[in-house]
């Protein structure tokens, strides 16, 4: 990883901020030339909702060496309350804890360790919400 | 689409080759399709790799392939598709023969991927998602399928799934280049780790080289030789990178379209095809991949698998040397092994794994978790 490259993300990686197509709404998370779905040309700028619900998740048990360092993750797919789905960990939850359609909310979190002279990267996870 | 014909095909055994590099194996592979074709010399070469740079710092895999065989002077390129880069070659090399421009187009492809430590092929296989988001994350290939066979779970129930794993095996028993020749039981595939729950270590594909290579030849050349030779027909579609952006996730529309297309062009019926050698880079995608491509109605692939099916005396073989999973899926290789096979079914040289009267096969090569799709569809002449 290369400080440019997670520079650029910023914007969604630390608050979910992306770009919507203003003809079918499909969200994209950097800003986009065309709409991938509908290849309208015109955006506007949202920031996503911070909670959701679980939809599913899984457990990362032999990661990419980035990884290594938090090795074994959970990996889930959220639906926020406006409906967009994204990926995203899951962190801070206790044993046994995690359930398909539980609250979740968007959390700053350390991401990803380049070695012991690389950039350590934020951005965004996911945790149980407080109901 | 006019006329291609394969007329030759090598690999090595897939395996931990610590004593050769990713270059001699390609050169291996080649020269043995060569030998098979009995030709000398072909008019251009397109190498299938995917992981040369990540791995083994290297590109530019075409010319130095043409130097090793001593055809350095004509023209030779990589094609990279994720993990289809072997079928991109041959789509590309199609095409050229379909051009004119050649008569004779050799098709390699290679993975080394020993080179590497296991984290350092995870992370190379991060390659074929959206590094910026899903690379991002961690949220790797095996996440990605762990996630997809969830939802096809609570969608269907997973009867069965675990048995495409098992199917492969047993028809890898015995194949000399396959990676695990030796048969698997269900309860060894059930009682494995998780990879990526509710996907275990024995339902995904392992870590090997192998090199593969493929002589297409244009119609008239195909008249002039004598090594038995095969009608090759190629067809490729995208979908959107990341499965959950998709209408359907437990659909892979790419392997739809293209199967669609394959068949239009050589009016081929599905139920005419007697053997299909499938992407199982894990069992989830395996019945994915028969769901979407019209083979088996959604839901139902697990249920099949079980009742034999897909198994060599099934109605419908798949995986007929082992697939991805038990002859080995040593990405940009992975698809000129299967038609290599698919050659050696459809000419009668396919030994203890012969199918009776097999006269069309299917192949399916997927990029990523299915982002990029092939079809192939080759014929008995």
């Amino acid at each position: 990883m290369r400080v440019p490259r997670y520079w650029r993300n910023i914007p969604f990686r630390y608050r979910l901020v992306g770009w919507r197509c203003n003809h079918c709404g499909t969200f994209h998370q950097t800003k986009p030339i065309t709409c991938k779905r509908c290849r309208f040309r015109d955006f506007t700028e949202v920031e996503l909702p911070k909670t959701g619900k679980l939809i599913t998740y899984t457990v990362v048990r032999s990661p990419p060496k980035e990884f290594s360092f938090t090795s074994p993750y959970v990996i889930g797919l959220v639906e926020l309350e406006d409906g967009t789905r994204i990926l995203a960990q899951i962190t801070d939850f206790q044993e046994d804890e995690l359930r398909e359609g539980m609250k979740v909310e968007a959390v700053f979190r350390k991401i990803r360790v380049n070695g012991e002279q690389g950039i350590i990267e934020y951005g965004y996870k996911f945790r149980p919400a407080i109901e | 689409m006019g006329k291609v014909f394969v007329a030759g095909v090598g690999f090595t055994k897939i395996a931990e080759h610590w004593d050769k590099s990713l270059e001699q194996l390609m050169a291996e592979a080649a020269a043995k399709a060569l030998e098979d074709a009995g030709i000398p010399s072909v008019n251009s070469i397109y190498v299938g790799n995917m992981m040369g740079e990540a791995l083994q710092e290297q590109a530019h895999l075409g010319t130095l392939l043409a130097e090793d065989l001593g055809l350095t002077g004509i023209p030779a390129f990589r094609i990279e598709a994720a993990e289809a880069s072997g079928a991109a070659a041959l789509y590309q090399a199609a095409l050229d023969i379909l051009s004119g421009r050649s008569e004779a187009v050799l098709v390699i492809g290679g993975e080394k991927l020993s080179d590497g430590l296991s984290e350092e092929v995870s992370s190379a296989m991060m390659m074929s998602g959206r590094q910026e988001y899903e690379g991002f994350i961690g949220a790797d290939f095996y996440a990605i399928n762990g996630l997809l066979y969830r939802l096809y779970e609570k969608r269907y129930g997973s009867d069965g799934i675990a048995m495409f794993p098992v199917i492969s095996h047993t028809h890898a028993a015995g194949v000399s280049h396959a990676q695990y020749p030796f048969k698997l039981t269900l309860e060894k595939v059930l009682s494995s780790p998780f990879i990526a729950e509710p996907l275990r270590r024995m339902e995904v594909s392992g870590i090997g080289d192998g090199a593969a290579a493929v002589v297409l030849v244009g119609e008239r050349l195909a008249e002039k030789i004598k090594s038995p030779k095969t009608a090759f027909f190629i067809a490729s579609s995208t979908d959107y990178i990341t499965p959950f952006e998709r209408e359907n996730p437990l659909h892979f529309q790419s392997l739809a379209m293209a199967s669609d297309k394959v068949f239009e062009e050589t009016k081929v019926e599905r139920r005419e095809v007697d053997f299909i050698e499938l992407h199982d880079a894990t069992s989830i995608m395996a019945a994915l991949s028969l769901e979407s491509s019209g083979f088996v109605e959604p839901g139902k692939a697990g249920r099949l698998a079980e009742k034999g099916e897909f198994s060599l005396e099934g109605n419908l073989p798949c995986n007929t040397f082992g697939g991805l999973k038990a002859r080995g899926h040593p990405f940009g290789a992975t698809a000129l092994y299967q038609v290599a096979e698919a050659h050696l079914q459809l000419t009668e040289r396919a030994g203890n794994n012969q199918i009776d009267s097999a006269k069309i096969g299917l192949i399916q090569s997927l990029g990523g978790v299915a982002a990029t799709a092939f079809a192939i569809l080759m014929k008995k002449v």
